[in-house]
């Protein structure tokens, strides 16, 4: 029996009925056209499908699209506030070159964006211990934590600027 | 991941997820989390024809923390969410511990405890250091209501002593008693995110420098999460010292029943028995005086 969902990706709401054995990423990339979510392992290993729901980092690979129902997801399409800018942290992945294939990218900007909600000035360790859950097979770790320290000072001064105003 | 063919039920409250689990017969499956059930799944391991999920029922997620009822972690509070509770960290650290070294942060923001508990697994991370505390599962089931010690509930790899249409609905611990520490330390190949090799959970009580009480318990070293009661021996009644932490380290080593398998070798696990039940104890120690 197909189930009916309201889904809400990145400020959009859709309904949609779908079969209860398919994954959020089966929806998203399959229904939605949202690509940008990958699917790797499809077993919670590398984090490659990884998207925010209700403000936590989850593996789509392994969430049904019903659980889904109702509750708000953030894809990497989602990250930029607009079609002109990117997100501070997709921009210190470019500048600081922690981009390299690419396919790991997505899950590596949400799970980073995970990390500075729950803290913003994250350590070294705790950047690395952020991303556990995922792999980049090109191996450019060390950007990546760069590129994630980079951005977090970047947010941290920009809400000190909103503060201070 | 490829799924197919089950349907997807998501009742409001535990009787009527324990009346759905009884009509729809042995081959429905409970699922808190689902990030061990639908891996299951994808490799064959299980065919459900049926899901009964859990997150639906309020209040089910429920932590709580207090000097007379103890801990209590609700069927589907996350792993993330135990290890960040800052109750539990100050009063059972050991159970914040294995739950933040649990997998990765996406699984520990989508899978629970009592989930960990419920797979099974010989080298559950979460088993340990509850079987340390001397941890109660509350189950329900069609004929009502029962307790069930955590350390009569593991009956073999991925087997539990759960009858069918059974629910795990918490996993309580009693308040620690006054200058008691309880460890859980362990042991993999890639450090954080992958199943542990060995894993110890150690609860110690102290009167003064003496060891009144100990519990040991190790994990992935045997068909299920196992007892070490000569290792605890060796401690109780005794003066607390790292060279006691040793020898009860070389016991349970004797003790426990390892395998070779892909995580590592027996002799490797041998080894490390008596190395991490070491570390627990004197960690268990620090926390307790």
């Amino acid at each position: 029996m197909k189930h009916d969902i309201q889904l809400t990706v990145n400020g959009d709401t859709y309904s949609l009925a779908i079969d209860p054995w398919r994954t959020l990423n089966q929806v998203l990339r399959e229904d939605l056209n949202l690509t940008g979510t990958k699917l790797g392992c499809g077993s919670g290993d590398c984090g490659a499908c990884t998207v925010i729901m209700d403000g936590r980092s989850v593996s789509s690979c392994l969430t049904l699209a019903v659980e889904a129902d109702r509750k708000e997801v953030l894809t990497v399409e989602g990250l930029a506030p607009s079609g002109e800018e990117l997100h501070p942290i997709q921009e210190a992945f470019i500048e600081k070159g922690a981009i390299q294939c690419g396919f790991c990218t997505p899950g590596m900007e949400l799970s980073a964006l995970h990390l500075l909600s729950q803290n913003p000035k994250p350590t070294e360790k705790e950047i690395r211990e952020g991303l556990s859950g995922n792999l980049c097979r090109c191996t450019g770790y060390n950007k990546i934590v760069e590129a994630i320290s980079v951005s977090a000072d970047r947010l941290n001064r920009k809400t000190s600027k909103r503060k201070s105003r | 991941m490829k799924q197919s063919g089950f349907e997807y039920y998501a009742p409001q409250s535990i009787p009527e997820a324990v009346d759905l689990l009884s009509n729809l017969g042995e081959n429905a499956f409970v699922m808190a989390g689902g990030t061990d059930l639908l891996i299951k799944k994808k490799h064959g391991m299980i065919t459900p024809d049926a899901v009964v999920a859990l997150k639906q029922i309020k209040g089910l997620d429920r932590i709580s923390v207090g000097p007379k009822k103890g801990l209590y972690i609700g069927a589907t509070a996350l792993l993330a969410d135990v290890a960040a509770n800052a109750g539990i960290r100050k009063n059972y650290p050991a159970v914040a511990d294995a739950a933040k070294n649990t997998a990765n942060v996406q699984i520990r923001n989508m899978g629970t405890v009592v989930g960990n508990l419920c797979n099974a697994s010989p080298s559950a991370d979460n088993a340990p250091s509850l079987l340390a505390l001397g941890a109660t599962l509350s189950i329900t089931g069609p004929q009502g209501e029962r307790s069930l010690a955590l350390e009569d509930f593991f009956t073999g790899p991925g087997l539990s002593a759960l009858k069918p249409a059974e629910i795990v609905t918490a996993v309580t611990v009693p308040p620690p008693l006054s200058n008691s520490g309880t460890a859980y330390v362990h042991l993999s190949a890639r450090g954080k995110v992958d199943c542990s090799a060995v894993c110890v959970g150690a609860h110690v009580a102290l009167k003064g420098r003496k060891v009144i009480k100990a519990r040991l318990f190790v994990g992935a070293c045997a068909p299920i999460p196992m007892r070490t009661p000569g290792a605890e021996k060796t401690v109780l009644g005794k003066i607390f010292t790292e060279k006691l932490a040793e020898n009860a380290g070389e016991v349970a080593s004797e003790e426990a029943l390892p395998i070779t398998d892909v995580r590592a070798t027996q002799d490797y696990r041998n080894s490390m028995v008596a190395v991490m039940t070491k570390r627990a104890l004197l960690l268990a120690h620090k926390r307790a005086v």
